[in-house]
């Protein structure tokens, strides 16, 4: 196992050493004087542009930039961000779990309905009811996200005035962060109401951000199930007698995961892209919704180590996904 | 002596071959509802300035945020309602199947074209260049599409071209990942090595011997590719890094109804539905050319 682990982790390093040098070329690609774009100034003078190219280090060999760049990543410095000044790695940190916190819940919400679906939609393959849930998925999976969030809005927000608009929680409650998760934060406020509060802001956000994952994970359920409902140990489970809830949920069930699983992994990516929409649509203030305000503010080092940081969160997701598949797959393990 | 063996010319077997994959894909009902779809999609665009009643950038001041027909408010000539700044919606709806359909063409057929010659040279050579041009695709890979368009947008200043080559430099790898592993596992067979030995040069092993074979998986790809395309192309329009206005591109029309969401209804709801409706055919389309086009699932 540990072999298994070491080769997965040898084989991200030319991935991630790519990644970086996507974000170090990105400023340089982009139009106009990197210098400038960094330092997010106008109409300088030759004495301080000088100055400025100095301290980023651009007056020195290209290569050279390159490593004191990386050389920065690994203690941790992502630079600092034109607009508020602060450094963009503390940005990054103070947003992150409201985007986690969404994602989270959205996954949960995507796994417990898209799972059981698939399910019963194998199980009962050709019924209406694996018609009318397979048509849903389709249509999930083709379902621009951004007019799904309007549309929500238009019914949930506006016709019923049942869930407010936009953020994570009214403005009636003030509490300390302590977790960085509005759920729990105000949980422990222990203030009446906040808890529902943040309910009541989360719950369309997370349907929106939630719904193509449901349609690929109940499309990948139903086809992983009746895969494995055609197998041999399927067949000799039914022909020895066993009553058909054991065979579908030990048997069947726990096969047919082993994709499904790889699937929910996969879905961080999908996750991550549809956060910048649904992030915008509710002003959800997470790093989608940084990442999409700092590109049209031109808050480039934003924009670059933003880029950085999540291709290495995706990337680290996915291999936590392909070790839990070695654990719980030993044929790929041993490969 | 009577020669017994039937001739099959190549018109033949390919008007067979057809017929077989048509018997197949028509056995999905979806298949077909999506094909119909498209093909009005198709002839919508192809015919969008005789099916328009207007022109899609003419403002009719005195016809401001006009609701659909239905309603009481409606007035006959604006069948859909007509936006904030008095554009009749149903043209504009019209005219902007043409953006869908041509992004959609473009950017499958550039990250088609780009796609399969990468994937060949990694397949066929292999060693170091496979490696090196598959890490290429791994780093490709690890960016959340639609971030990767953006920044890409960034880069290139925001409009549609630009949308479009974002789209399809992030589309690539799929379809570069697929032609290698078809590639590697043609390779090995009799008919290449006959042909190698017959003398045949490398680009005609790679383009006329191998790829014919590899087709398959990548039509079913390039499929899903134009749907994804419309979507993606749609949501950089959405948040302003696509086609700009007044183009009647539907993502771009969302961007500009989004303020009136709570006040008029029908900006909102239509170019969404369009995109829905159009991604979803295409999608209904792509599953059942995988259905026919897959010779595991079929016979069985």
């Amino acid at each position: 196992m540990l072999r298994f682990i070491l080769s997965k982790l040898l084989y991200l390093i030319p991935t991630m050493l790519g990644i970086t040098l996507v974000a170090f070329g990105f400023i340089r690609l982009l139009p106009g004087d990197p210098v400038l774009l960094m330092a997010g100034e106008r109409g300088v003078s030759p004495e301080r542009y000088a100055q400025i190219s100095a301290q980023l280090g651009y007056d020195q060999p290209m290569w050279q930039q390159y490593f004191t760049y990386l050389g920065n990543l690994l203690q941790g410095d992502l630079g600092n961000s034109i607009v508020t000044k602060k450094p963009v790695l503390a940005e990054f940190l103070s947003l992150f779990p409201a985007t986690v916190e969404l994602a989270l819940v959205a996954i949960v919400i995507a796994t417990l309905i898209g799972v059981p679906v698939g399910v019963i939609a194998a199980i009962k393959r050709g019924s209406w009811f694996d018609q009318i849930s397979m048509t849903g998925a389709l249509v999930g999976f083709s379902m621009p996200i951004f007019w799904w969030g309007l549309l929500l809005i238009i019914f949930f927000s506006g016709v019923l005035q049942w869930t407010p608009v936009s953020g994570r929680i009214s403005l009636m409650y003030f509490f300390p962060s302590v977790t960085g998760f509005m759920l729990i934060d105000s949980l422990i406020s222990g203030q009446e109401g906040a808890f529902a509060s943040a309910v009541s802001h989360l719950i369309l956000p997370s349907i929106v951000l939630a719904t193509i994952p449901l349609a690929v994970i109940a499309r990948q359920t139903r086809s992983a199930m009746l895969e494995v409902m055609g197998e041999d140990y399927v067949r000799t489970a039914k022909a020895k007698g066993l009553p058909m809830r054991r065979v579908i949920g030990v048997h069947a069930l726990r096969n047919a995961m082993i994709p499904v699983i790889t699937t929910i992994g996969l879905q961080i990516g999908v996750l991550m892209a549809g956060a910048i929409l649904t992030e915008t649509i509710f002003s959800w203030p997470g790093i989608g919704k940084w990442m999409i305000d700092s590109i049209s503010r031109r808050d480039y080092p934003v924009v670059q180590s933003g880029l950085l940081l999540i291709a290495g969160i995706v990337m680290v997701v996915n291999l936590i996904v392909d070790l839990t598949y070695g654990l719980i797959n030993p044929r790929i393990r041993h490969k | 002596m009577t020669d017994t063996t039937v001739k099959i010319t190549n018109s033949a077997m390919r008007g067979r071959m057809l017929r077989e994959f048509w018997f197949y894909f028509s056995q999905n009902r979806g298949a077909v509802a999506g094909l119909v779809v498209f093909l009005l999609l198709v002839l919508t665009a192809i015919f969008a300035s005789v099916l328009a009643p207007h022109d899609p950038t003419q403002q009719y001041r005195d016809a401001l945020l006009l609701p659909p027909i239905w309603d009481e408010n409606g007035r006959a000539g604006f069948i859909l309602g007509t936006d904030a700044v008095g554009r009749d919606m149903l043209s504009r709806l019209i005219y902007g199947a043409q953006y869908s359909l041509f992004i959609g063409i473009v950017v499958v057929a550039i990250a088609l074209t780009g796609g399969i010659i990468i994937g060949l040279v990694a397949g066929f050579f292999g060693g170091w260049v496979d490696t090196v041009i598959m890490r290429v695709m791994d780093v490709v890979l690890a960016f959340p599409s639609l971030l990767l368009a953006l920044v890409l947008v960034a880069i290139l200043g925001p409009g549609l071209t630009n949308a479009m080559i974002a789209i399809a430099i992030v589309y690539q790898p799929h379809f570069a990942r697929l032609t290698r592993a078809a590639v590697m596992s043609e390779k090995a067979r009799e008919y290449v090595t006959a042909a190698k030995v017959a003398g045949a040069s490398n680009l005609r092993l790679m383009f006329k011997t191998i790829l014919p074979n590899c087709l398959a998986p990548l039509i079913v790809q390039a499929t899903l590719s134009f749907s994804s395309a419309v979507l993606d192309s749609a949501a950089l329009g959405f948040l302003g890094m696509g086609a700009q206005p007044p183009a009647s591109e539907w993502g771009t029309m969302l961007a500009e109804a989004r303020e009136f969401i709570l006040r008029a209804w029908w900006v909102v709801t239509f170019p969404g539905l369009a995109i829905l409706i159009s991604v979803l055919a295409i999608n209904l389309m792509g599953d059942g050319l995988r259905d026919a086009l897959d010779p595991k699932l079929k016979r069985s």
